[in-house]
């Protein structure tokens, strides 16, 4: 395959960035998106050209670290990651189009690769349980229904690569912040601090500059987990609960 | 304290000597004196873990805020570190390379993690997960830290329950178990097939807590590139802000390197793409021996490699083994036809054929090597990559005719629809292809009993370390480990060194602390101005190739002995002509490549060195020239059951081998056989 490619360089955060156009030829349909994009890499090395800057690391779609905006869409036109997406989804001859994720709370910091630590500080708000090494009561003690364990599993699979908020016309972070309202909340392990964690979750999450949630669902499609849009009507309720509660 | 007075190796050998000199890397390294763990325990083996934590020394509350923690990587065995010494209140930092703490490769881990709950009442207890761990590891493990590992899994399913980990539960509410890696008793607790990723969120959440609470000061996007030793002690790490370019100086009392596994000096693995050994081997380069670094895990279900421009492999489950029947064709002539046209008479189950009573279920290293074997004579299948085909089949067809589709699809059907995404072919209709990859290493820097390193103050945790599984790791041990050392070990056991301190401050201005930075800007700016004519990942290929061919499933002397030269090669080269561009002020990811491939190259050669000394065949580890008539592995209990611990001498001088027998108190050295 040959292929015409659009890509955002931008050396830094401070500096301005602008979309530059590459030609790639004998595209294998059996690459990896980034595989396509590390082989223009080494032919833009040596012909002198710094190469482009990206996140990946597991390559293959657990660890959450890749993520380009591929013809406006957040990890392209398949429901996975970045690095999942194989070449044999685009045509021979096609131009396609690469951005960073797009937010303002996701600064650029060089080409395709932007800075995600407003997720980590959101966790640090409260998207944990309190409990000290050594201090567990044994793991039997406390049974949980199968259905709420499942469901629990299903939404923590999240992998906070942040396509939701790329994806966002808001640029809202609500299905991360209900993906983990809902999991936290749906163990008894989660209970004595639900009200908390959600205010204070939420606080950060608007703090960070991201928006508010319209439900518009732009997110779940997106989403390569495809964490369900309902989290956000629990995270929705269990914030007015904790209102209710005096928080 | 002196090692146990008892059954030693060699009179419960199973295995008997062999003939005449040995010695085959006798050229290569210079011999060294026997290495003692001082810290072992002794007495009863159920009784060690307890005595140690009773004897080492408490450290006030009130001075724990005075004393300085540095934690390198925050996947499992450093995440759960740094949540644990946060909350006992040290001040603790840590650093990941990752742009967060939560993507360490731990997350990738997808079978589960063992636990000696025993929920299933059938007859699994702590003594029994420590056999199979010592039997699993080939007898090249140390006991006592197998014992307590054995001992402390129970207290990390609590820990994870406590923290809402989202284990897979039965009906009744309690939590399910499964039989993993062919032991008999089901002790592996799991979440789907992605328990790595929450035992890791547990971890990374109970680190985050500490991180708002102000215990824990995170540093992501930072690689360590130096170590810091002052007057013997490791005393900080030498770390470059990855945005910035900064080269940072960054002190403490005590360092714990918890970086993880070098399998990615292969190239290909199923590594991330950036683990690397960087961390570990500067360390190594400061005093801290490498031990047993040829000991190396092949997972032989991995999806091929589909032509030149892979980056790196895919782990499938070994769970496919249980159903698929795996095969390759009796002719070179049918490799590259349909495999449905090619009719029964004409495929050969190989795995079937030469071990009829464990046939496609036996261990890791046994098929891999033989799919290795049938590739080599030209009977592999799927794409030719530069000549060869990498790849047998793994056929489907038996089992859904017997379970019908539907069971099949319910079994198994992420993993064949994550087949179906890569390589674009569809595993119901056609039979999937498998080829073993590189997936986890044993060896990594020694550590005494309490897990640290040869330089006082530098203790080692999880992969990184050498400590517990001997010459080859069970399934769903991975995760047990690196929990164990940082939620329940290594809190008790740094606490004895804490005591002493805090040590003397020293600042930035130091000679030693000078002498590092400088050593690390140097490296940068070499690297920047050399303006060869091959990037970076061209060599790290090229190393990879002569790795995964002389140094992989089968290694032999004649082999070793080349893929040293080549690589000696290949690294001067890789001094004079490699191509950088960028600067250092700004994320420059092939400079930060640069710097890992470099250590790699070191790293490859004393693997290599020490493939060439150990002339046995134990766990992953299969030389060529020690084998039973029938091809099997063959152990050599009296020459070889020690820890071979290497130490730097110098780029360019022989290592020094340090050897630490292994002795076994409460378990006999017995051969496997899985015919």
């Amino acid at each position: 395959m040959n292929l015409t490619l659009k890509i955002w360089r931008q050396p830094d955060a401070a500096s301005k960035g602008a979309m530059h156009t590459y030609e790639l030829a004998d595209v294998s349909p059996d690459m990896s998106f980034l595989e396509m994009l590390d082989v223009l890499n080494e032919q833009l090395n040596d012909r002198g050209e710094e190469p482009i800057a990206f996140d990946s690391d597991c390559r293959e779609g657990i660890c959450g670290t890749c993520g380009l905006m591929i013809n406006g869409y957040a990890h392209g036109p398949e429901v996975t990651t970045t690095c999942q997406l194989h070449m044999r989804s685009f045509k021979d001859g096609e131009t396609i189009t690469i951005e960073p994720w797009r937010s303002d709370a996701f600064p650029v910091v060089k080409d395709l690769v932007v800075d995600r630590g407003a997720l980590d500080r959101i966790v640090q708000a409260g998207g944990y349980v309190s409990v000290n090494t050594g201090s567990a009561p044994e793991a039997h003690s406390v049974p949980v229904p199968k259905d709420d364990a499942d469901r629990a599993f299903n939404v923590a699979t999240c992998i906070q690569c942040g396509a939701c908020v790329a994806a966002c016309p808001n640029g809202s972070a609500s299905l991360f912040m209900g993906a983990k309202v809902t999991h936290l909340g749906l163990l008894p392990q989660g209970q004595p601090e639900r009200d908390e964690r959600v205010v204070n979750m939420v606080a950060q999450h608007d703090h960070e500059g991201f928006g508010g949630c319209t439900n518009i669902g732009s997110c779940t499609a997106a989403c390569p987990k495809e964490i369900p849009l309902d989290v956000i009507s629990q995270l929705n309720k269990d914030l007015r609960t904790a209102i209710r509660h005096g928080h | 304290m002196d090692m146990p007075d008892t059954v030693t190796s060699t009179e419960a050998s199973a295995t008997g000597a062999i003939d005449g000199d040995y010695d085959d890397a006798i050229d290569y390294y210079t011999p060294g004196d026997p290495l003692v763990d001082m810290k072992a325990p002794d007495g009863p083996i159920s009784e060690r873990w307890q005595n140690r934590k009773f004897e080492a020394r408490l450290v006030n509350p009130a001075n724990r805020r005075k004393l300085s923690v540095i934690i390198v990587g925050t996947g499992l065995a450093g995440a759960s570190a740094a949540a644990t010494l946060g909350e006992a209140g040290y001040v603790v930092k840590t650093f990941c390379y990752q742009d967060s703490p939560r993507r360490a490769h731990s997350i990738a881990a997808q079978g589960g993690i063992n636990a000696a709950k025993n929920y299933k009442e059938d007859g699994d207890s702590v003594h029994r997960l420590f056999y199979d761990t010592v039997k699993g590891g080939d007898y090249r493990s140390r006991e006592s830290n197998v014992y307590r590992l054995a001992e402390v899994s129970t207290n990390i399913i609590d820990q994870c329950v406590a923290q809402g980990v989202p284990f897979a539960r039965e009906y009744g509410g309690l939590l399910d178990n499964r039989s993993f890696g062919g032991v008999q008793v089901s002790r592996t607790f799991y979440a789907r097939g992605q328990t790595g990723q929450q035992l890791l969120i547990g971890a990374y959440q109970a680190m985050e807590r500490q991180v708002a609470a102000g215990t824990v000061t995170m540093y992501a996007r930072h690689e360590m590139l130096e170590l810091v030793v002052v007057d013997g002690k490791a005393r900080g790490i030498i770390a470059r802000d990855m945005v910035t370019g900064a080269v940072e100086t960054h002190l403490a009392d005590v360092v714990v390197i918890a970086s993880g596994g070098y399998g990615n000096v292969f190239y290909l693995s199923t590594n991330a793409m950036g683990s690397n050994v960087t961390a570990a081997w500067r360390a190594h380069r400061k005093g801290a021996y490498m031990a047993n670094p040829c000991y190396t895990q092949i997972h032989p279900t991995c999806i091929p490699v589909s032509g030149s421009h892979q980056s790196k492999l895919t782990l499938m489950s070994e769970s496919l083994r249980n159903d698929g029947r795996i095969w390759v064709p009796k002719n070179q002539a049918d490799c590259d036809k349909d495999p449905r046209d090619i009719p029964e008479e004409d495929r050969d189950y190989y795995l079937e054929r030469i071990y009829p009573s464990f046939g496609n279920l036996v261990p890791r290293d046994i098929a891999s090597r033989a799919a290795k074997n049938v590739c080599d004579e030209g009977r592999g299948v799927g794409p030719e990559v530069d000549g060869v085909r990498r790849g047998v089949y793994l056929d489907f067809a038996d089992a859904i005719d017997r379970l019908g589709l539907d069971a099949v699809r319910s079994k198994y059907g992420n993993l064949f629809d994550m087949y179906a995404r890569i390589t674009g072919e569809d595993p119901y209709s056609v039979p999937m292809r498998i080829y073993p990859a590189v997936h986890y290493v044993m060896g990594g820097l020694w550590v005494d009993y309490d897990l640290q390193s040869t330089i006082p103050g530098l203790f080692v945790t999880g992969e990184a370390n050498f400590s517990d599984h001997g010459a080859n790791r069970l399934g769903a041990s991975a995760l047990m480990q690196g929990l164990a050392d940082g939620y329940f070990v290594l809190p008790h056991t740094i606490r004895d060194y804490l005591a002493d301190g805090p040590f003397e401050p020293i600042s930035e201005d130091h000679p030693a602390v000078v002498e590092a930075r400088d050593s690390v800007k140097q490296r940068i700016e070499h690297f920047l101005t050399v303006n060869g004519n091959r990037s970076v990942d061209s060599y790290h290929r090229e190393l990879g190739n002569i790795m995964w061919e002389y140094c992989g499933m089968e290694r032999s002397e004649d082999g070793l002995k080349k893929a040293i030269d080549l690589i000696r090669g290949l690294r001067d080269d890789f001094y004079r002509n490699v191509k950088v561009l960028g600067t250092s002020e700004s994320l420059n990811q092939s400079l930060e490549k640069a710097g890992r491939v470099a250590d790699f190259f070191e790293l490859g050669e004393l693997m290599c060195i020490d493939a060439l000394n150990r002339r046995e065949s134990c766990g992953g580890h299969f030389r060529a020239e020690s084998q039973t008539e029938d091809g099997e592995a063959l152990r050599h209990d009296e020459e070889f059951a020690y820890v071979a611990a290497w130490e730097w001498a110098g780029l360019d001088e022989k290592p020094i081998l340090h050897k630490e027998d292994l002795v076994y108190t409460a378990i006999e050295m017995k051969q496997r056989s899985y015919k």
